[in-house]
């Protein structure tokens, strides 16, 4: 929920600021990509040097991933959805909240598109 | 009541960025769950429609927290816009506005271009581009590269992954391409 209000408020959720961030024409997006990566990094890095473990007293474990093909030909593809709805995942369901009720549309479509590569999965390049 | 105007406002990349980069750590803290919003369209394929395919035969109801967390994401979304509205105008780029205008997207006062982005428009072939195909290019490529900026930008990039590197790469290249060079002849349509 936190993440809605901070999405809508940092304006992430704007198709106008991901077109600004494509066409270079404003820092805000980068701004915001740039510093959250930087403090989950120096989270992730005190997490690890300290030790500290979860709410019920885990180890933190963080899967490294493997590599593999769709990482490059999925992104390209997510790029391209991306610059034209003007929202990832996140920003999808915080635009239906925000009363953007033709989003759903949009949502189902992903839902869709995750569907048909779900069916297509073994056939594609990975 | 100064507090509450300034939640008003739209927020500074320097405040949103760090708040956003703290869902990590949060996330890992509370029960060892890595941040990412895509998976979401995975589980509910999953949960609704497996149709036998293997990519969702999984037991999703481990990720059942992921399913509360988009949730969570509608109600902020509507919180956000009835209460913390305020002064709503987004600060473009003017060079950006004169270029939108030039492309036929007239009405840049909300999140989202309003001519473009309405059930109405979903009668247009632009609309439908929009809508369905752009939301279809995301749902299909973020499950293939197996994330989404959430996933891969933030958290992949923040546990230091390589791949996850690659793959944010590989977004903001889509993203160039499409902006530079497909976007102003899908917007004239």
């Amino acid at each position: 929920m936190v993440f809605g209000i901070v999405l809508i408020k940092s304006q992430v959720v704007s198709w106008f600021r991901i077109q600004e961030m494509f066409r270079l024409e404003s820092f805000h997006m980068y701004g915001v990509i740039g510093s959250a990566v930087a403090v989950g990094a120096l989270s992730v890095f005190l997490i690890r040097k300290l030790g500290i473990k979860t709410a019920s007293g885990e180890d933190v474990v963080i899967p490294t991933k493997t590599f593999n093909w769709g990482y490059v030909i999925g992104g390209l593809i997510f790029g391209l959805g991306w610059a034209i709805t003007g929202a990832c995942p996140g920003p999808l369901f915080a635009q239906v909240g925000g009363g953007f009720l033709v989003v759903l549309v949009t949502l189902l479509s992903a839902i869709a598109g995750t569907f048909v590569y779900g069916w297509l999965r073994d056939r594609l390049p990975h | 009541m100064y507090v509450f105007a300034v939640l008003q406002q739209p927020w500074p990349w320097w405040i949103a960025g760090p708040l956003i980069g703290l869902m990590v750590p949060a996330l890992l803290l509370v029960g060892n769950k890595a941040f990412g919003i895509s998976s979401s369209l995975r589980h509910i394929c999953a949960a609704c429609i497996p149709a036998g395919i293997s990519f969702f035969q999984y037991d999703w109801k481990k990720e059942r927290w992921n399913l509360f967390f988009v949730a969570g994401i509608i109600l902020g979304g509507w919180i956000a816009v009835t209460f913390m509205s305020g002064d709503h105008s987004v600060d473009l780029n003017p060079a950006m506005v004169k270029t939108l205008h030039g492309e036929g997207v007239s009405d840049l006062s909300g999140l989202l271009p309003g001519d473009v982005f309405s059930f109405h428009a979903l009668l247009s072939l632009r609309g439908v581009i929009f809508i369905v195909v752009g939301g279809f290019l995301v749902g299909f490529g973020t499950r293939y590269a197996g994330g989404c900026t959430s996933g891969h930008a933030i958290m992949g990039l923040s546990s230091l992954q390589w791949p996850s590197l690659v793959a944010t790469m590989c977004f903001m290249a889509g993203g160039f391409f499409m902006t530079w060079f497909i976007l102003p002849h899908l917007l004239k349509l």
